[in-house]
């Protein structure tokens, strides 16, 4: 069964097209590295799978359904959850009450303005149990002012983790990790269950080579070529636009 | 642990400070003032909850407050009665609030201030031009304040407690609402919207129900203030009043409990008070806004806290001994 499916996606802005005519189809539990030079519209297309873009023609099933038209905002309740290249979380915050929040989000009682939020037990204690499996259970009550660019990084998989997805989109989880961290975040990511499918964006080949069954390359908004890892690691055309000879 | 109990016991000596003010402020005026602090602290919370919370900066309040206080006026002297005028004023000032909010939340940052700011343009400019129901610039006058279980609110004293009692449900209502998962959601929509939309959150819709929220306190805070000066002109829905009031709540401490209260009563002390004494006491009150950004541009209260911090750590950590490493060289 597809868990994603993209078919005849297109958005431009103006005369840059971003994502030209894009079929997309990623089976229920299976790892799809997505990878492409700068430009190629690899985030640009996670933000109209997630719904922050919305796209010209097109569409995006989930499972089955048309969620083309689903607001942003509904379809982490349909199972779709995504971490951001750019480190995206709330630093005035601890790591449990940003993890907190990412539970809050799917919980009916985020719109009860009478209850205490700390109070809630089964939230902060899901949120400790979110933050264990990334390995940050020691640090959780510091203030995410206080923590590293690896460990943030590991936060905003954590948070997406926390909400039990069905199909799990990370834009760039290695971006500027080290050595060692990198390796830390690998053995996370080979951890998640193969209920969960995931979609992954990395320029780091070394790490995410491995982790991929399939891939998909882009470039200037279009599927260059796609196929099993050592189809398109072998195929000629990834060595002329990506990979270098 | 001690620094818990510390605040606890500022916060109960304020409260009985509060609550005994009249017995030891004996001038009248004085415990007018006091009423002044108290329903402005109101406005200023209503306003903190966009500003300090959601990230939202609002210059037509005012237009808001006004409608409030507008509405009791004109029902009171269309012969309502009290609790009547004060209902519908307030369904009045919720329903405006819904269409302020509708209109201002299309945009957010530059684009609400300047929407907020033209609404609140719109609705002092209908208060000074629209004779028929607003007297324009006469105002209108209320003649009584209302009874309470047979109550009378007429002396400065009793408007006092009323106020206070007012005032303290709002300040509890606000905290309760500050630490729920919908304050928390709140405040995620202030730092990070973008996240907050993919983590599941309907961005617009909370910003909306804190714009009504917001609208609530800023209508309580009307009907009192018109109930104080039993009187209501264009003036009271000016920018100046709306701009007021954001002072308020930056130089208290935006996103505070407290700051929108220290930020009321030092508006409000300097305007009524020290302007008996100094002639140009907009100057000061500027002068006053200037020395808080500079020294305390997170507001008096998380400035005088961090300041507080400070001087506890100084007087508890001991400095290191020079002598035991060896000393100075003879």
């Amino acid at each position: 069964m597809s868990a994603l499916t993209v078919s005849a996606l297109r958005k431009s802005f103006g005369g840059l097209h971003v994502t030209k005519n894009v079929d997309l189809n990623v089976e229920a539990g299976e790892r799809r590295l997505i990878i492409g030079p700068n430009g190629a519209g690899k985030t640009s297309l996670f933000n109209q799978i997630t719904g922050d873009l919305t796209p010209d023609s097109g569409t995006i099933r989930l499972f089955g359904q048309d969620i083309t038209q689903v607001p942003a905002q509904r379809r982490p309740h349909l199972g779709m959850a995504r971490t951001y290249q750019i480190i995206t979380l709330f630093a005035r915050d601890t790591i449990v009450h940003n993890v907190m929040l990412a539970l809050l989000g799917l919980s009916k009682s985020r719109w009860n303005p009478f209850i205490s939020l700390g109070r809630q037990r089964h939230l902060v204690e899901d949120a400790r149990r979110a933050i264990d499996r990334v390995g940050l259970g020691h640090i959780a009550e510091r203030p995410l002012a206080q923590t590293s660019y690896g460990e943030r990084r590991r936060v905003e998989i954590a948070m997406a983790l926390a909400q039990n997805p069905k199909v799990l989109l990370l834009d760039e989880p290695f971006a500027g990790l080290s050595i060692d961290e990198r390796r830390d975040v690998q053995k996370l990511l080979l951890a998640i269950p193969r209920d969960v499918t995931i979609v992954m964006i990395e320029h780091n080949m070394d790490v995410a080579l491995d982790f991929a069954d399939r891939i998909t390359l882009l470039h200037f908004g279009e599927v260059i070529v796609e196929g099993t890892r050592s189809e398109v690691v072998a195929d000629p055309r990834t060595r002329e636009v990506y990979l270098g000879h | 642990m001690s620094r818990g109990v510390l605040g606890l016991a500022g916060l109960a000596a304020a409260f009985l400070a509060l609550v005994t003010l009249p017995l030891w402020l004996t001038q009248i005026y004085y415990v007018n003032v006091a009423s002044q602090i108290l329903f402005y602290a109101i406005f200023a919370f209503g306003v903190n909850l966009l500003l300090g919370y959601a990230g939202l900066v609002s210059l037509g309040h005012a237009g808001l407050f006004g409608i409030a206080s507008y509405a009791t006026a004109y029902l009171l002297a269309a012969g309502w009665g009290h609790p009547l005028s004060i209902i519908a004023a307030l369904i009045i000032g919720l329903f405006s609030t819904a269409i302020f909010a509708a209109l201002s939340l299309r945009t957010s940052g530059i684009g609400f201030i300047m929407i907020t700011l033209a609404l609140g343009e719109i609705l002092w400019g209908l208060a000074y031009r629209w004779i028929s129901v607003t007297n324009g610039d006469n105002g209108i006058n209320v003649h009584t304040r209302p009874t309470p279980f047979g109550f009378s609110l007429t002396s400065a004293e009793a408007f006092y407690y009323v106020t206070f009692v007012v005032f303290l449900i709002c300040a509890i209502l606000v905290a309760i609402f500050v630490r729920s998962p919908l304050g928390a959601a709140l405040r995620g929509t202030r730092d990070q919207p973008r996240r907050m939309t993919a983590l599941g959150y309907h961005v617009w819709m909370i910003r909306f129900w804190a714009c009504m929220f917001s609208g609530l306190l800023t209508c309580v805070a009307g009907i009192l203030f018109v109930y104080y000066n039993q009187f209501i002109s264009p003036q009271t829905l000016a920018l100046t009043s709306s701009a007021e009031v954001v002072l308020m709540v930056i130089s208290g401490g935006p996103a505070t409990l407290l700051g929108p209260v220290v930020g009321s009563a030092l508006v409000v002390i300097v305007k009524s008070v020290v302007s008996g004494y100094i002639a140009r006491w907009n100057f000061l009150l500027g002068a006053i806004f200037v020395a808080i950004v500079i020294l305390m541009p997170e507001g008096l209260v998380p400035g005088t806290v961090r300041l507080w911090k400070l001087g506890w750590r100084r007087a508890t950590t001991r400095r290191p001994s020079v002598l035991k490493t060896g000393g100075p060289p003879a």
